[in-house]
């Protein structure tokens, strides 16, 4: 894969098909957390952090493990098994390394592992990346995508705490506006369409 | 939850506590697969399936499964489920499975089914476990099709694979596109709280 290709291929995860705008992965954390620009920053951080290892783990695992051995339709019992207990692993490790990172992502670690969003991106890395083969590529993959839910989450965020102060009509106060708004968010970033096309 | 009659458990995930217009449960399927009428139904089906049969094994296991433990074991108890679906849906509807992709398997992350087996299944009988699979599932189709009837008569004049209008009919293409979802999905349930507020008003 030349330079270009690979640029085009990060520009397109975050942008064109972006993880909640484009492929709906992930869209409860994404109604959920959005209502300040701090969490989302803090759940996107977690979601960055935790995606890029699940793909990590999971692609090597589908590679070197369940295809050489014709265990392919294991593969959802064991992603998710992998991706539940990535994030217990993450919760542990991070309590006692990393103390500062842990009390910023604490509440929204364990809130990840039901968040489609990981698993969804731990299957495209596989079939996304698959004329390259490349390990660092579908790393590559997966820290992009999480970069394009993290993007999409703190500008909806954003879009949420001005809507707070506006007369919305009776019927759609919450979550009915809020997905108008997203929905309005996705024609932005259908824009992005025309890039690399 | 003793006093729930049968009819209340069957039919509360149709309406009142519709999974994905008020439970807000499984929103990420119902906004992926509703382009067409079909892939609505399919997903639907399919989702129905595993939670029904989740909730009657969970159900079974409850006295079993250590509630610390409880979360893996009922996660591998819906992923077994999907992977069931999954092979059934490659080898027999393969053109309904490859226009579903990825969402099949991610049935298993659905937080409609593990929703349902934490707060249902695991504390209730068998048989009424599976009434309140059945109820939510065909809930969680009912919105899934009516959604995706929706898109796809506005953004391709079809219903079904029908069409509908003649030739002058100009199809609104954003609707069958990811815009269209968040926003057919925010006007249904806009409509939902405006009937539930005039039904408690009258």
């Amino acid at each position: 894969m030349s330079f270009s290709q690979i640029l085009l291929m990060v520009l397109g995860a975050i942008l064109v098909n972006n993880v909640v705008l484009a492929r709906f992965l992930g869209i409860c954390p994404y109604l959920g957390v959005s209502n300040k620009t701090e969490t989302a920053i803090g759940m996107g951080g977690a979601v960055v952090f935790v995606m890029t290892l699940a793909v990590a783990v999971t692609w090597p695992l589908q590679r070197f493990v369940l295809e050489p051995l014709g265990l392919g339709y294991l593969q959802t019992i064991a992603f998710i098994l992998i991706i539940a207990s990535l994030v217990q692993l993450v919760e542990i490790v991070m309590k006692k390394v990393a103390k500062g990172l842990f009390d910023a992502l604490g509440i929204y670690l364990p809130l990840i592992t039901t968040n489609c969003a990981i698993f969804g991106v731990a299957l495209l890395a596989l079939t996304e990346t698959l004329p390259s083969q490349n390990y660092l590529i579908a790393l590559l993959y997966g820290f992009a995508s999480a970069l394009g839910f993290m993007l999409a989450l703190v500008i909806f965020a954003g879009l949420r705490e001005h809507l707070e102060l506006y007369d919305v009509p009776e019927d759609f106060k919450g979550v009915p506006i809020a997905l108008i708004t997203a929905g309005i968010l996705a024609m932005g970033f259908m824009g992005f369409a025309g890039l690399g096309g | 939850m003793a006093t729930e009659s049968v009819g209340t458990i069957l039919t509360r995930g149709l309406w009142d506590e519709n999974p994905v217009m008020k439970l807000l449960l499984g929103l990420c399927p119902a906004l992926a697969v509703t382009s067409t009428a079909l892939d609505g139904l399919g997903m639907g089906a399919c989702t129905t399936f595993v939670l029904v049969m989740s909730n009657i094994v969970i159900a079974t296991l409850r006295g079993f499964i250590p509630s610390r433990m409880r979360l893996p074991c009922f996660i591998v108890v819906i992923a077994s489920f999907v992977t069931i679906v999954d092979l059934v849906m490659q080898g027999f509807f393969f053109s309904l499975s490859k226009s579903l992709g990825m969402f099949i398997p991610l049935i298993v992350v659905n937080c409609l089914i593990l929703g349902r087996a934490e707060a249902f299944a695991s504390k209730n009988v068998i048989w009424k476990s599976a009434i309140d699979g059945l109820g939510m599932g065909v809930g969680f189709t009912l919105a899934l099709v009516g959604m995706a009837i929706v898109r796809e008569v506005l953004g391709n004049g079809t219903v079904f694979g029908v069409t509908l209008f003649g030739e002058a009919f100009q199809p609104l293409i954003v609707m069958i596109l990811p815009p269209g979802a968040f926003l057919t999905m925010g006007y249904m349930i806009a409509f939902k709280m405006w009937v539930d507020r005039r039904r408690a008003a009258s």
